[in-house]
């Protein structure tokens, strides 16, 4: 994803507390690493294509397919997050 | 089931003791973190500095409400599997927030900005685009605090108290401490509602099983039941069903954080690194809000009749637990009311102030009458709201709240887009923003108010969710007016 950069940010709304510039330069990802941000798709496919996992079986300890592989992606986004955070810093 | 609860002594106790006790939190919070509460920033941001820890509190006890714990089991014990929408939606709001929210915070941190409509007005200048951009935020949270009330009114008849004075009284106190504390006061209560939340949904989904014969034979019993009822219910999806389905996810999910508390709570936190850290550990409320949605399958196995859907949690409780218990539960839900509904109003009551009043009626406001100007407004719009439902039907409430999803979706292009491209221009995104607003109204009332809109492409039909249609239509309009428009002028001071 690519990163505008700061440096033409306009000039803001009058205001009465100082800011840091120096802080704005910091979110700029190295672009060598922009290709991690596609991990982040991973949780949008794996969701939204309903096919995947519209069906009872394989059943987990009582909870239908449907319901269980639906949770098991709640520590699976976490992750896959903590990895493009990792990656990214 | 008769209306008339008797009032048990000890639920009541309970209820009241927790009730009083996020009461002397929510006024001791104007001394935490201690700031000078006479500026915006302060009382309607907090200063700024709320860490990790305090931010997950803070944004999770905002974005799973009170509403939210009642509907959505609501939800499932009507249709079944279709009700789940909300779990993949609060999974995927979070690679978002991720990607998007640190970008938002460092502009709006380095300019000072307090709400979405200063970010697009420090971008594109003016005041009409920004105005329409505030507008939209208080139109659509309106409903949403109005619904945090329903969220409230549901357990407190469930704890057999009748008419609408307890409400009255909650709502007056919860207006009060926000009017002093500002944002302080929903961070620390916060911490109480989460604390208590996830103790009432890990033992029900923990203890009520049990009681009911084990997972398996809570799926089996709604199965039979939705095969029994009939219609687009089940305990897995109808084929025809997979495209509302996703399509709800992910416009709710692009729609959740460009709502004024949401994005309240992200701008509060102390640093962009405190919001990707977040990112990853919100999703914990996910596993919960999943948890509580099963509760819908408990009430069907547990053989609950219930003449509104909406009182199937407090039923369920009620039926199954000591009274004590029902007690914390209750208060655990109706405080899970009043931080969002705090930091909602506080949401309008700065968008009110900086991007409507402020550049139309009263450019030369000093901050400090910025500030005595959004306490007075964070007051109005609880009021306002407590009004629209003692006086209104509900049902209105629940309309207005689904209009207002398909509303505030129409502020993504200026607020996403802007992070990522500067080719687009006010003409663009104001046309665009309103082509989505009356393209989405009118087909949501279309469909007698329904979220769905079947789109016929070629042979198929596809229902999808209209808030995403209408964003679509927005940012067709959007790019090709930008397009074909002078690129923007730079904005000077």
């Amino acid at each position: 994803m690519p990163y505008k950069s700061c440096a033409d940010a306009k000039p803001p709304i009058p205001v009465s507390t100082t800011h840091n510039l120096g802080d704005l330069l910091k979110t700029t990802a190295p672009a060598g690493r922009s290709w991690l941000w596609l991990i982040l798709l991973i949780p949008y496919i794996a969701l939204l294509w309903l096919p995947f996992y519209n069906d009872t079986h394989p059943s987990f300890a009582g909870f239908p397919f449907f319901y269980w592989y639906q949770l098991l992606w709640v520590p699976l986004t976490s992750l896959l997050i903590y990895v493009v955070y990792r990656g990214l810093k | 089931m008769s209306d008339a609860i008797p009032v048990n002594p000890v639920a009541m106790a309970v209820f009241i003791f927790f009730f009083l006790l996020v009461t002397v939190v929510g006024f001791f919070a104007a001394r935490w973190k201690r700031g000078d509460l006479t500026q915006l920033h302060e009382w309607g941001l907090g200063g700024r500095q709320f860490g990790v820890v305090i931010s997950w509190f803070l944004v999770g006890g905002d974005f799973y409400t009170a509403y939210t714990v009642i509907a959505v089991p609501a939800l499932v014990y009507s249709v079944g599997a279709y009700g789940f929408f909300a779990l993949p939606y609060t999974i995927i709001v979070y690679p978002f927030v991720f990607a998007v929210m640190p970008k938002l915070w460092q502009i709006a941190h380095t300019k000072n900005h307090i709400t979405a409509a200063d970010y697009v007005q420090g971008e594109y200048g003016g005041k009409w685009f920004p105005g329409a951009v505030a507008l939209t935020g208080i139109v659509a949270t309106m409903p949403y605090i109005a619904l945090q009330l329903v969220g409230m009114q549901v357990v407190i008849k469930g704890l057999g108290v009748t008419g609408e004075m307890p409400l009255i009284v909650a709502f007056v106190i919860l207006a009060f401490y926000t009017y002093t504390s500002g944002l302080r006061a929903p961070a620390m209560i916060a911490f109480v509602k989460d604390i208590m939340i996830y103790i009432v949904v890990i033992a029900a989904v923990w203890l009520i099983p049990a009681r009911l014969g084990g997972y398996a034979h809570v799926f089996d019993a709604a199965d039979t039941y939705f095969k029994a009822k009939g219609g687009a219910t089940g305990i897995i999806l109808k084929p025809t069903q997979f495209t509302a389905y996703a399509s709800l996810a992910l416009g709710s999910a692009l729609a959740a954080f460009m709502y004024p508390h949401t994005m309240t709570a992200v701008l509060s936190s102390s640093s962009a690194a405190t919001v990707r850290k977040n990112a990853i550990f919100l999703p914990a409320y996910t596993l919960l809000l999943g948890l509580i949605a099963l509760l819908g399958y408990m009430a069907i196995a547990a053989g609950i009749h219930v003449k509104s859907a909406s009182d199937v949690v407090p039923t369920l409780f009620g039926t199954l637990f000591p009274s004590w218990f029902v007690g914390f539960a209750a208060a655990a839900i109706a405080i899970s009311a009043l931080v969002p509904a705090a930091i909602m109003s506080i949401g309008a009551a700065n968008l009110f102030t900086r991007n409507l009043w402020r550049p139309i009626v009263s450019p030369n406001m000093s901050s400090s009458a910025e500030a005595s100007t959004a306490k007075i407004v964070s007051l109005a719009v609880k009021f306002g709201a407590l009004l629209f439902i003692v006086f209104l039907p509900t049902q209105y409430a629940i309309d207005l709240q689904l209009l207002g999803g398909v509303w505030i979706l129409q502020i993504f292009p200026a607020i996403v887009f802007s992070l990522y491209t500067r080719r687009l221009n006010t003409p663009g995104l104001f046309l665009g923003w309103l082509v989505g607003i009356v393209l989405g109204t009118g087909m949501a009332i279309s469909q007698g108010l329904k979220p769905v809109f079947a789109l016929h492409l070629g042979d198929a039909t596809y229902p999808l969710y209209i808030g995403l249609i209408a964003l679509a239509a927005n940012i067709v309009v959007t790019f090709v007016v930008s397009v074909v428009t002078p690129k923007r002028a730079s904005v000077s001071a």
